[in-house]
């Protein structure tokens, strides 16, 4: 009985405690920049397209979302002819950014994506590309990768050594 | 005695019931978040008010839908006889001194014979649901009814002995010198837990316990079949509210204010008590329920009648 009573009196005590709701559209929480919302493919710091097209981020989502082609220019650089992503299906799990090895695609503090056609979620390359650099300024994957494309042959890379002549005989 | 203007208290009485059961809606639902640290509906109008009309809308529009395998009159007639009884216990309600439907000499004894029937409405849904959470439901409706008005009615018995009639508007004038509550406390506790358990609210809703019989009697109804059952129960709330406010507090007695208002403000304290319990306790086992009823508050019940009856012989009322 008497617990039953101190069960009311703590109970109506809650109607001066503070309200956990956040009032959503007009209040909004904090969102961490880690957060995993909406996809993005980012670009270098010259502006160029980061994703090279390997198709790592396709396979390593576990519900297919994104589809691509890949295609190279004339400089030898890979790009993605189309890159789609159905946000429909996609779990913002995070793998795609995990597996990318160019931090093209990056996951963004971004989850007000709600559409009343599906066909809308259904996201191409020029949605996805953004203009900046995302999460990492500097980082410039042509510029530091191993690999001859126009203006740059090997050995031009940052911190990399000249290549070898293997027809030389000199040490 | 009769009211001077039959028809607006007729109309006054059954709209503002209405008013108050439909607003009873959000009013429940605004408090209970209040006291689980939350908002409630705020978005529909002013505080959300209009949130009422919003969902009286949706539940028009809403498929009525009755299944192939139900009894239909039945099934059809259920709902409306919980919100006829209701609406008719409200008839012997006084809200002011001359403001009332019907001034019957045995009112209270007409309350408790409406809610009684009220139970019908209970058991033939779930009857004619033909489904078996429903027929559960009903079963536990029908026990716990028939436990509970046994001491319903008796823990009511002592306020007519000291009023001296089951005239309602009679029992308020008795409380001049003196709230019932003070004399009848224990009277009191005993008609609030049966007050409860006769409008099937949350510490003794086992004949809808949505967690374990997902939604016993009427677990088949849909759209405006639905929304009389929660029509029904709210004016319940009203009613076993405004009940306990003409009988233990004094009814429209009070300073200063008008009658009507310190009605309506002791009306809406219990409404808010019921509410509060609603977010505080939790649901007992259906044995607990029945054990509680038959071998504690019985024997109280009979216990204050009888300590009343003998104080009442004594003092030579």
């Amino acid at each position: 009985m008497l617990a039953i009573l101190r069960t009311l009196w703590s109970v109506f005590l809650h109607a001066f405690h503070k309200r956990v709701t956040v009032q959503y559209p007009g209040e909004r929480s904090r969102i961490p920049p880690r957060w995993r919302g909406r996809i993005i493919l980012s670009r270098d710091p010259d502006g160029g397209e980061r994703c090279v097209a390997c198709y790592l981020c396709a396979v390593a989502c576990p519900v297919d979302c994104i589809a691509l082609q890949s295609a190279e220019d004339e400089t030898g650089r890979r790009y993605p002819e189309f890159f789609r992503i159905n946000f429909s299906r996609c779990i913002f799990c995070g793998f795609c950014e995990e597996a990318c090895p160019t931090y093209a695609i990056q996951l963004t503090p971004d989850f007000e994506m709600g559409e009343y056609d599906r066909q809308k979620l259904v996201y191409e390359k020029e949605d996805l590309l953004i203009d900046g650099t995302g999460k990492y300024p500097g980082y410039n994957y042509w510029r530091v990768a191993g690999v001859s494309i126009g203006g740059k042959d090997k050995g031009q890379a940052e911190n990399e050594a000249p290549p070898v002549d293997v027809h030389s005989l000199l040490p | 005695m009769t009211s001077p203007h039959p028809f607006a208290s007729i109309f006054g009485i059954l709209i503002g019931a209405l008013i108050v059961a439909g607003g009873l809606i959000w009013v429940e639902r605004r408090l209970l978040a209040l006291w689980q640290d939350r908002y409630g509906p705020n978005r529909v109008g002013p505080f959300g008010l209009m949130q009422v009309t919003a969902d009286m809308v949706k539940i028009f529009f809403k498929e009525d839908w009755v299944p192939p395998f139900a009894d239909k009159t039945v099934f059809i007639l259920a709902p409306a006889v919980i919100v006829v009884t209701v609406l008719l216990s409200f008839a012997m309600i006084p809200v002011a001194p001359g403001i009332v439907v019907s001034n019957l000499d045995v009112g209270l004894l007409f309350i408790l014979a409406m809610s009684s029937l009220g139970l019908y409405s209970v058991v033939l849904a779930g009857w004619a649901s033909d489904n078996k959470y429903s027929l559960l439901g009903a079963l536990r409706a029908a026990a716990q009814m028939l436990s509970y008005e046994v001491f319903m009615g008796l823990s009511l018995m002592g306020v007519v002995l000291l009023a001296g009639s089951f005239n309602l508007a009679r029992i308020v004038e008795a409380q001049r010198r003196l709230w019932f509550v003070v004399p009848q406390f224990l009277g009191f506790l005993l008609f609030l837990i049966a007050g409860m358990a006769e409008t099937r609210r949350l510490p003794f809703d086992l004949p809808e316990a949505e967690s374990e019989l997902i939604a016993g009697y009427h677990a088949e109804y849909s759209g405006m079949k639905f929304g009389l059952f929660f029509v029904g129960e709210y004016l319940g709330v009203t009613l076993i509210s405004a009940l306990i406010a003409l009988l233990f507090f004094g009814g429209w007695m009070g300073p200063v204010l008008p009658p009507v208002v310190w009605f309506l403000v002791k009306m809406f304290f219990f409404i808010s008590f019921f509410i509060l319990v609603r977010a505080a306790l939790p649901r007992p086992r259906f044995d607990q329920l029945m054990s509680l009823g038959w071998k504690v508050m019985l024997p109280l019940a009979l216990a204050n009648l009888l300590v009343t009856g003998a104080v009442v012989l004594a003092e030579g009322y």
